[in-house]
């Protein structure tokens, strides 16, 4: 977040102090693993995610926020075994001598903004209202499945976003492939598979008569946005569309400046292009 | 009235040796008959070369210490691991960015983390270890500098390390990259190097050399002395 995805970092900061949230960063964290080990009793894959959870309960008002797709999915599920499985919690407690017993609530801004902003104070706090942009709002595959452990709506068909979009006057735009994987880490083992699977989001997209994909995945974002010209070999894409974090569209309805955004100019010229 | 107590029964590499009471594990050793050719360097707790790790009777503790500043205890089994093999990058300094990218290139495996926290456990310094490599992970190469400063290049974490990280590496370079390239130059200094190029203090390091044993020493013995 501070240098791959500085954008993301930068835009999420901006925007939520723009809507009055201020987030206060922990003051040592690590990565999260960014992959819920697929076996039960994989502990070790679930230290540094719980400990992660651990150190937060004893900091600020007991809620932590992230944005990255793939830490929320983490941490939402270690949380979620720290609440529900005995076994889980007594071993990652006893080997990190901590007490914790997922007392944090983790949300993603989403939630954040929803709960509490609201949707519907929003859109009186929007200054450019985003009138005529036609936005598909990609989920991919780790915020809302499974759906028991994160919690995140419908797990073929989440809305959160949609309700975002529309708050900032805009249109979301329903697509098939909104929360298919985009290929993930598969674009370090196959690329050309990573590849088909971006180009066939974006095609979906395209099809709906999307302007714009929005998403809250640094990974997703690099797929959809570098892979379907370069690896697949097929040369430029019809279906190329601008791809932006869901907390940069925020900040252009809410005026920020585009630096604070992590914003390239040839992202709003893109925009502006597809709704004149 | 019972007999003091003057020496304990302390185990090296499982040999048991009757050592006195109240010296270090490195004087304890000497006593019993080792004699240390590598694994012991300053004698003063800051060089890093005698990490020593240790049990204590009736607890499944790893403790750790440098041999030469932990004192012998009753019963203590102990081993020194004064070196481990160690992946060490060698580049030119001066041709590195201070990067995420640099970090990586000579140090992939900071990446394999898995966040256990053993390193910052054996810590003999007390270093936030495992913090440290998350903050090169994410490219901070100045936090990464200041959080492994006082690191004495014991190895302790390496030999813990279940993603075979050499932590003490990954610091140093870490805190070079920071010396080099990214600290605010010191203008003083290089005021300071100019004026002695330019021959300023040469008459008086002359007038200096030409002084007697005598002269010296009743100039030292004078000399401002900081409080």
């Amino acid at each position: 977040m501070h240098v791959k995805a500085k954008d993301l970092d930068d835009s999420t900061r901006a925007a939520l102090a723009a809507l009055g949230l201020e987030l206060t960063e922990l003051p040592e964290w690590t990565c999260c693993g960014a992959v819920f080990p697929l076996a039960q009793d994989n502990y070790m894959g679930m230290v540094a995610a719980a400990r992660i959870l651990a150190n937060a309960a004893k900091l600020g008002d007991g809620r932590l926020v992230t944005v990255c797709s793939f830490c929320y999915h983490v941490l939402k599920r270690v949380n979620f075994a720290f609440r529900n499985r005995t076994e889980a919690r007594n071993k990652l407690n006893e080997y990190l001598e901590e007490h914790y017993n997922g007392e944090v609530t983790l949300l993603h801004p989403l939630e954040l903004i929803r709960d509490d902003v609201g949707f519907d104070v929003l859109q009186d706090r929007v200054y450019r209202r985003l009138k005529g942009l036609k936005v598909a709002c990609y989920y991919g595959c780790t915020l809302s499945r499974p759906a028991e452990e994160m919690g995140f709506g419908e797990p073929e068909n989440p809305t959160i976003m949609e309700e975002l979009v529309a708050a900032l006057g805009a249109e979301p735009v329903g697509f098939s492939w909104k929360t298919k994987c985009c290929g993930s880490y598969q674009v370090l083992n196959n690329a050309a598979l990573a590849a088909d699977r971006a180009q066939a989001v974006l095609e979906a997209a395209s099809r709906q008569g999307a302007h714009v994909i929005i998403t809250s995945c640094p990974l997703c974002r690099y797929n959809l946005e570098r892979l379907p010209v370069g690896a697949a070999g097929k040369g430029e894409s019809e279906a190329r569309l601008p791809v932006l974090y869901f907390t940069q569209l925020l900040g252009i309805a809410l005026q920020l400046p585009a630096t604070t955004l992590g914003l390239d100019s040839h992202y709003l010229d893109a925009l502006k292009e597809a709704r004149a | 009235m019972t007999a003091e107590k003057k020496t304990v029964s302390i185990y090296v590499m499982g040999k048991q040796s009757e050592v006195p009471y109240g010296v270090t594990i490195m004087k304890a050793m000497e006593y019993a008959g080792y004699r240390f050719i590598r694994g012991c360097g300053c004698r003063g707790g800051f060089c890093g070369a005698c990490g020593t790790v240790y049990r204590k009777p009736g607890n499944f503790r790893l403790k750790v210490g440098l041999a030469c500043a932990t004192m012998v205890e009753d019963g203590m089994h102990l081993t020194q691991i004064p070196f481990y093999p160690a992946n060490k990058a060698v580049y030119n300094l001066e041709a590195l960015e201070p990067t995420l990218g640099t970090l990586l290139k000579y140090y992939p495996e900071i990446t394999r983390c898995l966040g256990c926290n053993q390193c910052t456990r054996i810590c003999p310094q007390e270093l936030p270890v495992m913090n440290y490599i998350a903050t090169a992970q994410r490219g901070d190469i100045e936090a990464t500098a200041h959080q492994s400063f006082d690191c004495i290049m014991c190895g302790l974490c390496a030999s813990r390390c279940p993603a075979e990280i050499v932590q003490y590496n990954v610091g140093i370079l870490a805190r070079r990259l920071y010396g080099r390239h990214i600290a605010p130059r010191a203008k003083h200094l290089a005021e300071r190097v100019d004026e002695i190029r330019a021959g300023k203090f040469d008459a008086e390091l002359d007038r200096l050399m030409q002084m007697s044993k005598e002269e010296l020493q009743k100039l030292y013995n004078a000399r401002d002395i900081e409080q």
